[in-house]
């Protein structure tokens, strides 16, 4: 079997072996600069972790939408218009003051892209992949969100084309804010499971 | 396969990276051209499958997984995956970067491409199966100890473990056939709820995990 990995550390650096594929593909017409330019923009701009705010600050605020989003996600997710690839059917469970849903994929670094965007560093780390299904308390810890013992955690680990996005609690003192202004509190660390949502004070 | 993609409980990996809420999508520019890349060659040039693009992952070895991160590794495979349909030859892309560094360098003839004959009879990874699930929720089930040759979607920590099946989930074509272009053969897939004293011994921190898992990967558990 040919593999391009054998003696890996003394090849090009990444940056110089994507520019040759990209010329060697660009030269044979197998592959559009131009195209690629509009798949880069649309990640770094349009599909993010403020979708998934979106969805999450609808459903804090309209009751009947969050049954919706608990019973179908992919559904009610769509009817916000975020759709498109890794959210073929997206599975949405609720953190509460007693169950903590945490996700990863120890396979790959499966991600909600329609709601979440790209998949943050420390989600596609190693470290976090092998660990968050051991020990997920420490992990938890470690990354700043001190559980209490009486919270019950259930990891997600996503090794199918289902994915998982946590609704997190809507934190003390919010009542009175609108969807609106609830958007701009809702991380995508909240929305992966190792964070809670904070009021900024 | 066992190897390093299959990363869950793996020991000795350190601390887990703090997160940062300011991250760029992409750290450095050749990340996005690496990412925009491999979609379109995994979708439109070498293959058009995800699963197989999973399983070129997989079959890095741990320097090509592990050097150059994320979109490092996405080059390496997607490079494999046209290397496997002979759009490239092999050492094309390292004769084009040394050119591209200013050193000399002789490149590979174009080869004959070579590429797998295959479809798959619908977008997505998702398909219906006609006859009824094996399992129901509430049963208990049990991961088979078994360790398939090529790609799989079992990850070695399940297996041999015993779990009750908690939702059942759309039926998916099988990753296992698919990623190596032998047929999409759909079936049920359960999310099976495992207790981490049953994954890790008594010891283990107490919570629970859920995991989808294929029909084909389960057996009925006493």
């Amino acid at each position: 079997m040919t593999t391009p990995d054998a003696g890996a550390a003394s090849r090009p650096s990444p940056a110089l072996r994507t520019e040759a594929l990209e010329q060697l593909l660009t030269e044979r017409g197998l592959v559009d600069p131009a195209v690629m330019d509009g798949f880069i923009a649309n990640y770094e701009t349009n599909v993010g972790p403020l979708n998934g705010a979106k969805v999450v600050a609808k459903a804090w605020t309209d009751p009947e939408y969050r049954a919706r989003l608990l019973a179908e996600g992919t559904s009610a997710i769509t009817e916000l218009g975020f759709a498109g690839p890794q959210g073929e059917h997206i599975v949405v469970v609720e953190n509460t003051p007693t169950r903590h849903n945490v996700t990863v994929c120890t396979l790959c670094s499966c991600y909600p892209w329609p709601v979440l965007g790209l998949p943050p560093s420390w989600y596609k780390d190693p470290a976090y992949r092998a660990r968050v299904v051991r020990e997920p308390r420490a992990v938890l810890a470690e990354m700043g969100l001190e559980l209490g013992d009486d919270v019950e955690i259930v990891v997600r680990d996503s090794s199918s084309e289902v994915r998982w996005l946590v609704l997190p609690e809507r934190p003390a003192g919010t009542e009175d804010m609108t969807e609106e202004e609830l958007v701009p509190l809702i991380t995508r660390d909240a929305l992966v499971g190792v964070a809670k949502v904070r009021v900024p004070e | 396969m066992d190897r390093i993609a299959d990363m869950g409980g793996r020991e000795g990996l350190g601390a887990v990276a703090p997160p940062r809420p300011d991250e760029p999508v992409f750290g450095e520019a050749w990340e996005g051209r690496a990412f925009a890349l491999t979609l379109l060659t995994m979708g439109r040039v070498s293959g058009r499958n995800l699963d197989a693009f999973r399983h070129a992952l997989e079959r890095l070895d741990e320097s090509a997984y592990l050097d150059d991160g994320y979109y490092g590794r996405w080059l390496n495979a997607a490079e494999l995956m046209l290397l496997d349909s002979a759009i490239l030859a092999p050492g094309a892309v390292d004769a084009r970067a040394r050119i591209l560094a200013g050193e000399d360098a002789e490149e590979p003839a174009v080869p004959e491409p070579d590429k797998p004959d295959y479809a798959a009879t619908a977008p997505g990874s998702l398909r219906t199966v006609e006859v009824a699930p094996a399992f129901a929720v509430g049963d208990t089930v049990r991961a088979k100890e078994m360790s398939p040759a090529g790609h799989t979607k079992l990850p070695a920590y399940v297996r041999g473990h015993t779990g009750v099946v908690e939702l059942i989930q759309p039926a998916h074509l099988f990753p296992d056939t698919h990623a190596h272009f032998l047929g999409e053969n759909p079936q049920h897939v359960y999310s099976v709820r495992f207790d981490s004293r049953e994954l890790w011994g008594p010891d283990a921190e107490t919570f629970s995990l859920t995991i989808e898992l294929f029909e084909s990967y389960l057996e009925p558990a006493p």
